[in-house]
Parts: C-alpha cells; structure tokens; sequence
C-alpha cells in the first residue's frame, strides 16, 4: 500500500511539471509583455520593471524561479494588472467561495444521485426508476451555462423567490441556485452509474446466495451489494471533481459569486498572466491530488487491484 | 418439367445466390440502427439542423452584421420574432437579426464539433492502435504520456491558449484538438490489444508485412466500429466545450457568433422579456446534444457487439 501510494506520488510529479512548463511557455510566447498594455513608459523604466520582475532572464531562468517560488514559499508571484495584489491574495479571496458550494453541490449530487440510482436498481420499471433515467437523459444537454439561466429566468424573474446573484457571505439563498446548477449532471450521471453497477452486482452469486439465506433486503443492500457497487462511481469521482471546479467557472460568472472562476475569467479578459496560471497550477494540483485519494479508495474497497 | 437445361441452371443459380448473399457486419448493423427509432428520428433531427445552418443564409433576409435601426431602441416591444420585417426569430439587443446570427452560430458550432472529432479520430486512433500493438515499453512510455496529459485541467489550458495567442476559429480548432485524441487514444489502444492477438494478424506477420502496413490494413479497419461509436459521442462533447468557452466570452469573436456565445447574450437580456433571444440558441444547442447522443447510443447497439 505504501509503495503503491509512493508510486502513485511520483506519477504526479511529471504531470505537474508538464502543466507548469506548459502554461509558463504559453505566457512566454504571448506577445506583448504585461507592461505594453499600460500608458507609455520611458524605455529605462520599462527595463527597470522588466528586471524588477525577472522578465529579462532566459526563459529556463524564469521557469527555475517560478517553480522554486511555488515549491519553497508557495509564492505564485505578484499580479501583473493590480500591483498591490499577490496571486496568492486573489486565490485566497476567490477560492474559499468557491470550495463552499463545490463541496456542497458535490456531496449533494454524490449522496442523492447515488440514493435515487440504488432506489432505481432496488424498483426496477418503477416509477422511480423511470424518472432516474429521464433525468440523466435531460442532464446531459443541460450543462451549467444552460441550466443556470434558465434557473434564473424561473426562480428569479418569474417566481421571485431567490436572488438572481451574489454571494453575501455564503447565506442560503444565495447558495441555492448555484448548487443546483453545478450539481443537476453529475447527480444525474452518479444516479445512472449506481443504477447500472447496483443492478450488475445484485445480479451476482454472492447476493443469489445472501437471499438464499433469507437475509433481509436492507442488509443485503447495505452490508453486501453497496461496497462492490461503488467502484464504478468511485472512477466517475475523479473526473466529476474536475468537471465541477469547471463548471465553477461558469457558476462565479453567472451569479457573480466571487469565487476562483470569476478570477480566472477576469484575469483572462485583461490578459493578468499570472494570476491565469497560479489558478491552472492550483486546479492542476487539485486535480492530481483528487485522483490519487480515489485511487487510494479503490485499493481500499477492492482489495483485488493491484498496482 | 418441360424446361430447357439453360433454364435450369439459370434458376438454380438464381436460388443459390439469393441462399449465399451473405450480409456484411456493416449491413447488419445498419439494419440494427434503422431498427432504433430513436437513433432514426435524431438522425433525421439532425440533418435537418444541419441544413438549417447550410441553406438558412439563402432564407435571411438581413445578414448577420447588419443592425436594424427602425427596430433600435424598441427592442423588447418591436424585436420579437415576426415574418413580416424579415425577423424570424427576432433580433438581439443590438438590433441584429438573430435568424442570421442563429445560423451562423450554428455553422461554428458544428463545424466545431465535427473538426473536433474528425481529428480525434485521426490522431487518437493511430496513436492508440500504435500504442496497442507494439505493446511493452512503447505502449507504456506512450500511455502514460497521455496519463499526463489527460490530468491537466484542459479547459484552462484551452482558455490559456486562446487568450495568448488571440482568439480565432483557427486557435479554437487547434485547441480543441489537441485535447480531444486523448480518450480517444485509449479506447483504440484498448480495442487492439484484442485485435493483435487475431489470427489474422499473426497471418499479416508471418507474411512479412511491415509493422505500420499491419495497423494501417488490418487493425485500424476492425477499430472502425468502436471509433464511430465514440466519434459520435464526442462532436457533443466538442460542442459542449466550445459553447462553455464562447459563453465565457473567451471563444469566437464578433461578429461571428456560436451556440454559447448566442446563450450568453441572451442570458444577459433576457429580464428585459426577450426571451427569443435565449430561446432559439438554446432550443438548437439541446435538440443537436439530444440527436447526437441517442445516435451514439444507436450506433453503440448497432456496431459494440459486447452490449447486444
């Protein structure tokens, strides 16, 4: 188990080399420095600047100092458009919004998602079971950027229950709608998961044989069918988690909730380089971290696979 | 029996050949999908979308540029939908006729979507069947080069991209490709270790067929199958990422228009009551994702044989 997570450890590494090494490339080759875009300085000023930021050394000059920044103070470098600003500041701003409705709508659409979908194995051609299969048929041409307008227009300027935007310091109208909005699919798409995989194992000897000894359904559910079920949900964790900070993205611009992704989008707009990057860096990070716990959890549930 | 010999044979032959006329997979599966109802109706759903965006500058009357100054002003009580000005679906806040701008959005979407997935197609599977038959190191160095890749967060990588190297339908194309093989790659790697181990392959070996000629000849055709399957499931996934970065106001730029981008700016209007404007981009984007999915799903029942 230790090797494996060791190994698992320096897996990681190259792939956040490549992402560092990629992004800082990319802004490398941007054209026009982050200085261009302001009024018109004196040449020695300019210079002055440039070497006040490092922008004169050689591009693996750069990217040494950029990485041992990250990795000794975990300093991302000061913002290229708000001079008073720390990358670190903007994402310690942004970030903390961010993870309280991400976490909420993840758990949301993992615990309900995976209710309705074991409700839908449990009742097959039921009533429930057709209103699983609907929804994950409806959410999948229903991402974010479509299903929160459309929340808007109903909750907000139809029915006038909820506030159209804003975050005001994480009070619960303000949550409700971004939590719907970036939890409908993935609830929709674990509901189907779990109904298939739920429906697999129940099919299996080992449930055949805990019905033969006449062992209530609960316990049959609970203490033999749920553990196997998982794995195929848990491989869907990884890439959920990703695809939910992205679709955070559209959530912090649409309801102007201030997280990460609304930094992200500005940053993008204005052409602030760095605070682009520190934040591809972070969800990089985010991202590798993530998959290792769920690789960690699949050896856990299922002894079998081996590294 | 008064019949010549000629005869004879001639209807035998006939009986035989109607007895032999063997069916290829192919056929069979076209038989399969024809049979799904759903796949056949999105099929025709979706050609019809597709013509929309080919013949519908033939039928607009303003183009998508033009901005319609009796109409300025007075959007929310004169620019709703009407046949009379020539405004089909209405126009956008700025006085443009969103029939024009509905079509040509719809253009860069598929058009999106289907380059998207054409190089997928392209380099994912070559990649794969390469990765897949020679096995050993040189599956695991290129495997695991796509491990790498497949955990960087590509959507900001994307809007990296497009951000530093200015926004262009050309960049979009590029950026979109580089990240849409990767799957793509796998599920072909996955599908030749199976197909190397076929006889016909050790046949295409022993015979001294060069190791490029055997994947180009016999393994990439019996991938076919399963990458049309996935192809067809990822012109959406294309479109999906495209609309996200254009609803962003990072992808396509004016005056040309796409699904998200239309989405966005009808988002934007729509509490001043034109919900036109939200409502045909939205209404085509969903129809499109629909189609394409129970057409992959279609597809899937008509050419995986292991979920007959």
């Amino acid at each position: 188990m230790a090797s494996f997570v060791f190994k698992r450890l320096l897996m990681a590494i190259p792939t956040l080399l490549v992402l560092i090494v990629i992004s800082f490339v990319l802004m490398y080759a941007a054209p026009g420095g982050p200085f261009t875009a302001e009024r018109q300085l004196p040449p020695q000023v300019l210079a002055n600047i440039e070497a006040r930021y490092g922008l004169n050394d050689p591009l693996y000059v750069q990217i040494w100092h950029y990485m041992t920044g990250i990795l000794t103070n975990f300093d991302f470098g000061p913002s290229f458009k708000y001079k008073d600003q720390t990358v670190n500041d903007v994402i310690g701003q942004g970030f903390p919004v961010t993870l309280t409705y991400g976490s909420i709508a993840f758990v949301f659409a993992v615990v309900i998602g995976s209710t309705l979908g074991i409700i839908a194995a449990m009742r097959q051609n039921s009533l429930v079971d057709y209103f699983a299969i609907g929804l994950s048929i409806v959410a999948q041409v229903l991402p974010t950027f479509v299903l929160a307008p459309i929340l808007v227009l109903v909750f907000t300027l139809w029915l006038r229950w909820l506030p159209g935007g804003g975050w005001n310091g994480g009070q619960w109208p303000y949550l409700v709608m971004p939590v719907i909005a970036l939890a409908t699919s993935h609830l929709a798409s674990v509901a189907r998961i779990m109904r298939s995989s739920m429906l697999e194992v129940m099919r299996s000897q080992f449930i055949r044989t805990a019905r033969a000894k006449g062992l209530p359904d609960r316990v049959i559910i609970f203490q033999h069918a749920l553990k196997p079920a998982l794995l195929p949900l848990l491989s869907y964790l990884g890439p959920a988690f990703v695809a939910m900070i992205t679709g955070s993205v559209v959530i912090d611009l649409y309801f102007a909730t201030g997280g990460i992704g609304q930094s992200f989008v500005q940053s993008a707009l204005s052409r602030d380089y760095s605070v682009m990057m520190g934040i591809t860096i972070l969800i990089g990070t985010l991202t590798v971290a993530f998959n290792l716990i769920v690789d960690i959890l699949y050896t856990w549930i299922d002894p079998k696979i081996k590294y | 029996m008064n019949t010549t010999y000629d005869e004879r044979a001639e209807r035998a032959g006939r009986i035989t050949e109607r007895m032999i006329q063997s069916r290829s997979p192919w056929q069979d599966a076209r038989a399969r999908f024809l049979k799904n109802k759903a796949a056949l109706v999105s099929l025709i759903l979706l050609i019809l979308v597709g013509l929309f965006a080919a013949l519908g500058p033939f039928f607009a009357v303003w183009s998508n540029q033009d901005i319609d100054w009796d109409i300025l002003g007075q959007i929310a009580e004169q620019g709703q939908p009407a046949f009379a000005n020539g405004h089909y679906f209405g126009v956008d806040e700025l006085g443009r006729d969103l029939f024009a701008r509905v079509v040509q959005g719809t253009q860069i979407s598929l058009l999106v979507g289907v380059v998207g997935a054409f190089i997928a197609v392209i380099v994912g599977t070559l990649y794969g069947a390469t990765a897949g038959y020679f096995g050993g190191r040189v599956d695991n160095i290129m495997m695991r080069i796509v491990d790498i890749l497949m955990s960087v967060p590509y959507m900001f990588v994307l809007i990296l991209l497009l951000v530093v190297f200015g926004r262009s339908v050309g960049m979009l194309f590029v950026g979109i490709g580089l990240i849409s093989w990767l799957e793509m790659a796998r599920i072909a790697r996955g599908q030749t270790l199976t197909i190397r181990k076929m006889e016909y392959v050790e046949a295409a070996v022993v015979n001294g067929l060069p190791a490029f000629s055997i994947i180009l000849r016999h393994i990439i055709p019996n991938l076919l199958g399963v990458v049309v399957v996935y192809a067809t499931l990822l012109v959406p996934q294309m479109i999906l990422t495209e609309s996200f970065i254009s609803f962003l106001g990072l992808g396509v730029q004016e005056p040309n228009t796409s699904w998200g981008a239309l989405i966005s700016e009808g988002a934007g209007t729509m509490q001043f009551g034109t919900l036109w404007q939200i409502g045909f981009p939205i209404f085509f984007f969903v129809v499109t994702l629909f189609c394409f999915f129970f057409i992959g799903d279609g597809l899937r029942d008509a050419l995986d044989p292991k979920d007959r």
